[in-house]
């Protein structure tokens, strides 16, 4: 086991333009699981890439158990990584596909079947040993991806949106296999994603970046309570954060946190911002109703804000009309509006 | 060939909906295609059949059937036995250059790398070039006095090469043999180069890369999940090369005529040479049908195992 290091990372694929990856500085702790978490195009793969050695970077150092490993091959790096598209070797049996790297790494012959059958039990998999991957299912395969990842016990467990080609209810139960897996062989593993709930549900800390660059770097509790910018406070969250500007200054709430005001369940009311809430378009979703509206009154007229009403709450909100809503004054998030940074919470006038 | 205007133009009764005339329209289109294949590739063929169970010469008149008697002919003259011979030869020589030569052309050339076009564009050339104009100047490179080749090699002191009486590249029989196996691999090079860019092209990228970081070195890389996985593409490559190779006389026509002494003598050059300039029409035909058979045989092991080693 082993923790990665990055230092002042960079990766520019065209000079003049803008890096894919800049100035990123990293420390994973022993046997963490860290997520690395933003929308396409945020060089999450490509920081993944440089740390598996399958990228180059422009400037900076990765280190792995302390050692520099910035200019050696992936092969000398000791790490595994599970593609997105798995990459499985098509024209191996499931067998030899696990084998492979034991192969490579010129381990003895007479312990292949033995960690073979180890990493293919630990997943489940002890069945399809005989098979082509082309005879697998898509979860099956992704069980291939993990086993042959782990046969030889690497120090650092890459994974590469290994969940994005799963249907949605497979997902789920992949992420509780995942995460049970980590907890079984706490190996250090980065996972990239561009799923939040992915994120927030395995990570141990989440790596939030937008356009190359580490926006925030926290557990999931506190990147989604406590935003560094604005950027962390709409991208994780669905619907995002709510967001009005006045004075210089960005004041943001939870859609769940902007509450009906006859609820119990909303703050007491020494401490609660009212608001008047023009309904327009309401969205059931079972368990949830999300509703889409624009302020009424104050200086916040006709700003798009939306709430987020759990299915206990009975009452109708009919489009085209108005109701009194409410936000705990604590959950008032505040960003500088120039830099979108977050700044100490402070009195704003609201009329 | 212009399609007939008789059925292009064709209204089809009063009724004619979108659909009938569409299908009216790709009769007219299929129509060229078919007539081209009927004629220059259904009728001689059929005319060489014909005329393979005949006594047929240029000349002839009235047609004898004779049976097998041409086919029992040819098993018994040894001129056939060592072109039959000499044709394996010349095509499992050049096709085994070939595939190793394209598989390691095709797998310098996917790499980027700076005139990467131009390399390629230079590769293409043997295979876009006429092929007379490169046999003949093959002919010179390899020519008795003139050769090119020999000049070269007189002035490396260490082979003590006589400078009167250098290698005849097309005048000793092994010598002849190698030069025409390497002038057709290098004519079909390019072809076989090309197919398997395409299908290292199509090989997703991160298999290799899972090959690196599992510890996999260039040559594990290369013969353990590269090769394999362009096996099926090495297939067609192998199989359209050995139809090539096989039915062609070009490049023994031109450099040898299949001297010397008739030991590069190939199948389709002896089937030319007895039944076009010798004239005997019904024996050319004999031999060079004896030809399908073993294509036929080929292709459909070929196809087989392409289908077999199918990756998804």
């Amino acid at each position: 086991m082993a923790v990665v290091e990055t230092r002042g990372l960079t990766k520019v694929f065209k000079q003049g333009e803008l890096g894919a990856v800049n100035d990123v500085n990293l420390l994973t702790q022993e046997g963490e699981f860290l997520v690395f978490l933003g929308p396409s195009g945020s060089g999450k793969t490509t920081l993944l890439r440089m740390i598996a050695g399958l990228e180059t970077p422009t400037a900076g150092a990765i280190l792995i158990g302390g050692q520099d490993v910035t200019h050696l091959s992936p092969r000398e790096r000791r790490i595994a990584m599970v593609f997105q598209s798995y990459a499985l070797y098509p024209h191996l049996s499931v067998y030899n596909n696990i084998a492979f790297p034991l192969k490579a790494q010129k381990v003895p012959k007479e312990q292949h079947k033995q960690k073979v059958e180890w990493a293919s039990g630990l997943l489940g998999i002890g069945k399809l040993l005989h098979r082509k991957p082309r005879e697998l299912s898509g979860g099956e395969r992704q069980r291939v991806a993990l086993a042959r990842a782990i046969v030889r016990e690497p120090t650092v467990f890459l994974l590469d949106e290994p969940l994005s080609n799963l249907d949605a209810k497979l997902r789920a139960s992949a992420r509780e296999e995942l995460e049970e897996f980590h907890n079984r062989i706490k190996t250090t593993t980065i996972y990239v994603t561009h799923d939040q709930v992915e994120a927030m549900a395995l990570g141990d800390r989440v790596v939030v970046l937008h356009q190359g660059v580490v926006r925030q770097i926290g557990t999931p509790r506190e990147v989604y309570d406590e935003p560094a910018d604005t950027f962390v406070a709409t991208f994780l969250g669905s619907p995002p954060m709510n967001l009005l500007e006045a004075d210089g200054v960005i004041v943001g709430f939870r859609p769940e946190r902007f509450l009906p005001a006859e609820t119990k369940s909303a703050a007491p009311s020494e401490s609660r911002v009212s608001l008047r809430f023009h309904v327009e378009h309401s969205e059931y979703l079972g368990a949830e109703r999300i509703l889409y509206g624009i302020l009424e009154g104050t200086r916040f007229r006709d700003k798009p804000v939306c709430a987020r009403v759990s299915s206990n709450v009975l009452e109708v909100y009919a489009p085209k009309s108005a109701y009194n809503f409410v936000v705990p004054e604590p959950e008032l998030k505040f960003f500088d509006a120039k830099t979108g940074k977050r700044i100490p919470p402070r009195t704003i006038s609201w009329q | 060939m212009t399609p007939s205007p008789a059925i292009a133009g064709r209204p089809h009764g009063r009724r004619s909906t979108p659909e009938s005339r569409a299908w009216w329209l790709g009769q007219a289109m299929f129509f060229p295609a078919m007539i081209y294949v009927l004629a220059v590739i259904g009728l001689p063929f059929a005319l060489a059949v014909i005329y393979a169970f005949s006594d047929i010469k240029v000349g002839s008149v009235g047609y004898h059937f004779v049976g097998l008697q041409n086919f029992t002919s040819i098993l018994r003259s040894a001129t056939f036995l060592r072109a039959l011979y000499d044709s394996f030869i010349f095509t499992i020589g050049s096709q085994v250059l070939v595939l190793i030569g394209s598989t390691f052309l095709a797998l310098a050339l996917e790499k980027k790398f700076r005139g990467r076009g131009v390399v390629r564009f230079l590769m293409l050339l043997p295979w876009v070039a006429p092929v007379s104009i490169g046999a003949i100047g093959w002919k010179w490179i390899l020519d008795s006095l003139y050769s090119v080749i020999n000049w070269v090699l007189i002035r490396i002191p260490i082979l003590h090469l006589d400078k009167f009486n250098p290698p005849q590249w097309l005048g000793e029989p092994a010598l002849a043999m190698a030069s025409v196996i390497l002038v057709h691999t290098w004519r079909l090079l390019p072809f076989s180069t090309v197919i398997l860019l395409a299908g290292l092209s199509a090989i997703p990228k991160d298999i290799p890369e899972a090959a690196e970081i599992d510890g996999a070195g260039f040559w594990r890389k290369m013969f353990q999940i590269n090769i394999p996985m362009l096996l099926p593409i090495l297939n067609v490559a192998l199989l359209f090369g050995i139809v090539f190779t096989f039915t062609d006389m070009t490049v023994v026509y031109i450099l040898t005529r299949g001297g010397p002494y008739d030991t590069t003598q190939v199948v389709p050059s002896l089937a030319f040479f007895t039944g076009v300039l010798g004239g005997d029409l019904s024996e050319g035909a004999a031999i060079s049908l004896f030809m399908v058979p073993i294509l036929v045989v080929v292709a459909f092991l070929m196809l087989r195992q392409a289908h077999r080693t199918e990756v998804t």
